[in-house]
């Protein structure tokens, strides 16, 4: 039994009755889901948060537990610590997505895959980058540095995890397709990060000798703004590369 | 002769040296159901992703409404449903959750919608649990269930069948006719006969290379 | 006529014989200037009043340098040619460029660890060219690394190809790394608006072996890419004819 059709049913009309998510919306939808996703397994959620405090306490015990000398050395501590917890958050981002076909979806949502990414570069900032920015003058404090300069390691430390999430972005999504990828995307993402470290490390140094710490924290805040433009478009790119 | 559908001429598509496609051409209008069946390896799956234009082939292209898809890949996108082999789900969120947020991204859609769609595919209490707990068959449904909440004409569905009962796939061949019937369009990759018994349904079989 | 050429250019058999019979009108200029480069730096060009014979490793320092810098631009050049029109050859050049340009950022930094001991008493500074270029050794390893990991050769050429436009960025940062801070790494002597600050007598050799190191690279390219065309094309029938030939 065939059913009869009109030939010239206009599908358009038909299917378009709901409108299409607007781009801020859509966003928002992937930032709470990731959030959601995060808050629900709040365990790997702290995980990069307890191996940054892991991590600083392991250089006084190398070094030297003097607090004069440690000063000396706290805002690389510090920095280099929050760099390498942020790439293990990276991981618990992007990994998931690609293997249940949730980045698949993205890319064939109809809306702009750079901004989507963009929107989840934005979530690891607040789960990994901001708890950090957070962290850091405690750890710096646990380091002798004087409480006057806390604000000063906070700034720093935030404006700088921006631009490492938006580098980590680019770095997460070259390395999807790759089996145990864990070392080489740490392999890909730290020279490109080394510019942000190296400044944002000065920006921390200073505002601990009470200098004014104004320039490299520009500069910083420069390359992340870099980033914001170009980073999500790189790691889309690399998505869609995968999905091929 | 209507333009609206989805064309495909002479793809061909290589997987390093392997030969995918070979010189694949199709058409699908309106009120259409194509059925793909061939054997593991064939290429359907890869044939699937093509048409979503996901994957690029080396030569040939698709149109959609007469136009090439790559010219405007975004609002192809938006009237397109591909349901790949597994269910696009997030293991920690509930079947609701998972709806609102991966339809949600395209269209708008109210709780109300979300629970009317579940409903349909025999979702009882186990949608207010995480996706996790719940079987590969319930899982498809809930797959199922997006599908429906989709407004998009042209569906390419990846073995939509899988993992599930007799019940479950008298509701496919269902959800399949009355989006034919409403004017949709399909393309099923199968390796079992989808049961549409007031549709005629075309066939194309993919041989491997 | 022009667009046959061009088309040609795709084909790979075509390339590996080009290849082929170019190799030798670069790799025998290069002996040949590099012979002369280093004979003119080495023995006619005059000591340097400052640092006296100590300074004649810039006839090898700089080059390699300079080359780092343009092989890595080559390398993410074709590698954007290959991603944005799918030209396969382009991918295969760009694979070919790495190894040869991690060869040369390798060689700058350790020529200028090997100037640097007598001349600044130290085999390293952090100072930002040093860092930069560095930098970009790392860069080229994790090129290949990353090549290395992804099995798939249509697959591993195009994500690689987005980290090596990514890392372009780079390449300015290295060469205006010395106007923009105070280093420890002088200032460019070669590429000012005023003209170079050199004597002929040192300019003439350096820029010898800069174009000797530059033919170099040609003919280690085309060397390379042969055997690249080769690798990618191992199932075809042109290929089993000219390895069993």
């Amino acid at each position: 039994m065939t059913v009869t059709r009109n030939e010239t049913v206009d599908t358009a009309t038909t299917f378009n009755a709901s409108a299409a998510t607007p781009a801020l919306a859509a966003a928002r939808l992937v930032l709470a889901r990731d959030l959601r996703l995060a808050f629900r397994r709040p365990g790997e959620m702290l995980q990069p948060l307890v191996f940054f405090a892991i991590v600083t306490t392991l250089f006084p015990l190398a070094i030297t537990p003097e607090l004069s000398q440690l000063r000396v050395v706290a805002p690389g501590v510090v920095w280099v610590s929050a760099l390498l917890s942020s790439l293990l958050a990276l991981e618990f981002l992007y990994r998931e997505d690609a293997h249940d076909g949730t980045l698949e979806q993205y890319a064939l949502s109809g809306q702009s895959l750079t901004w989507l990414l963009f929107a989840k570069t934005a979530s690891h900032w607040l789960l990994t980058g901001l708890p950090l920015a957070v962290m850091a003058p405690i750890a710096a404090l646990a380091l002798g540095v004087p409480v006057a300069s806390v604000t000063g390691i906070v700034g720093s430390v935030a404006v700088g995890s921006i631009a490492l999430s938006l580098i980590g972005a680019i770095g997460a999504s070259l390395t999807l397709g790759v089996r145990r990828s864990g070392v080489l995307l740490s392999i890909l993402t730290l020279p490109l990060a080394i510019p942000v470290l190296i400044f944002g490390a000065s920006a921390t140094s200073r505002a601990i000798a009470g200098e004014d710490y104004s320039a490299p924290l520009y500069l910083v805040g420069a390359i992340a703004v870099l980033g914001i433009t170009l980073a999500p478009l790189a790691a889309a790119a690399a998505v869609r590369i995968s999905l091929e | 002769m209507s333009t609206l559908g989805l064309r495909g001429e002479g793809l061909h598509l290589w997987r390093g040296d392997r030969h995918i496609l070979r010189d694949v051409s199709l058409e699908l209008r309106s009120g259409e159901v194509l059925q793909l069946t061939g054997s593991n390896g064939a290429g359907k799956t890869t044939l699937l992703r093509t048409l979503s234009g996901l994957v690029y082939p080396e030569e040939g292209r698709v149109l959609w409404a007469g136009e090439d898809i790559r010219k405007d890949l975004r609002a192809y996108h938006a009237q397109l449903a591909y349901v790949g082999h597994e269910p696009p789900l997030k293991t920690d969120l509930t079947p609701r959750e998972n709806l609102r947020y991966w339809i949600g991204v395209r269209q708008r859609l109210t709780a109300s919608d979300i629970d009317r769609a579940l409903d349909e595919v025999g979702a009882d209490e186990w949608r207010e649990r995480a996706v996790r707990t719940l079987s590969a068959g319930q899982r498809r449904r809930v797959a199922l269930a997006g599908l429906k909440l989709l407004a998009a004409p042209l569906w390419l569905l990846d073995e939509p069948t899988t993992n599930l009962d007799t019940a479950g796939q008298e509701l496919v061949g269902r959800l399949i006719e009355a989006h034919a019937a409403r004017g949709g369009m399909v393309i099923a990759a199968v390796h079992h006969e989808l049961t549409l018994p007031t549709l005629v349904v075309r066939h194309m079989q993919l041989a491997a290379s | 006529m022009a667009w046959t050429w061009f088309h040609r250019l795709g084909s790979p058999p075509y390339i590996y014989s080009l290849a082929a019979r170019l190799t030798p009108w670069f790799a025998w200029p290069a002996a040949l200037l590099t012979v002369a480069g280093l004979y003119g730096g080495l023995v006619l060009a005059p000591p340097d009043y400052q640092q006296g014979d100590g300074y004649r490793i810039i006839y090898v320092h700089v080059p390699s340098a300079w080359m780092s810098l343009m092989v890595y631009t080559t390398m993410a050049v074709s590698a954007a040619v290959g991603l944005i029109w799918r030209i396969k050859v382009a991918h295969a050049v760009a694979a070919s460029c790495a190894a040869i340009g991690a060869s040369f950022t390798f060689a700058a930094l350790a020529t200028g660890s090997l100037w640097g001991a007598p001349m600044w008493g130290t085999y390293w500074e952090w100072d930002p060219r040093l860092v930069s270029e560095l930098i970009l050794l790392f860069l080229f390893l994790g090129y290949m690394g990353l090549r290395s990991a992804i099995d798939d050769v249509q697959r591993a050429d195009r994500v690689s190809a987005v980290l090596a436009i990514v890392g372009v960025i780079n390449v300015p940062i290295i060469h205006f790394s010395v106007e923009w801070w105070n280093s420890l790494h002088q200032t460019s002597s070669v590429f000012k608006r005023a003209g170079p600050a050199m004597p002929p007598s040192m300019l003439i050799p350096l820029l010898t072996m800069f174009l000797a190191f530059t033919l170099m690279f040609v003919a280690l390219l085309l060397t390379r890419l042969r055997a690249e065309v080769l690798s990618r094309e191992r199932s075809a029938a042109w290929v089993r004819d000219v390895v069993s030939a």
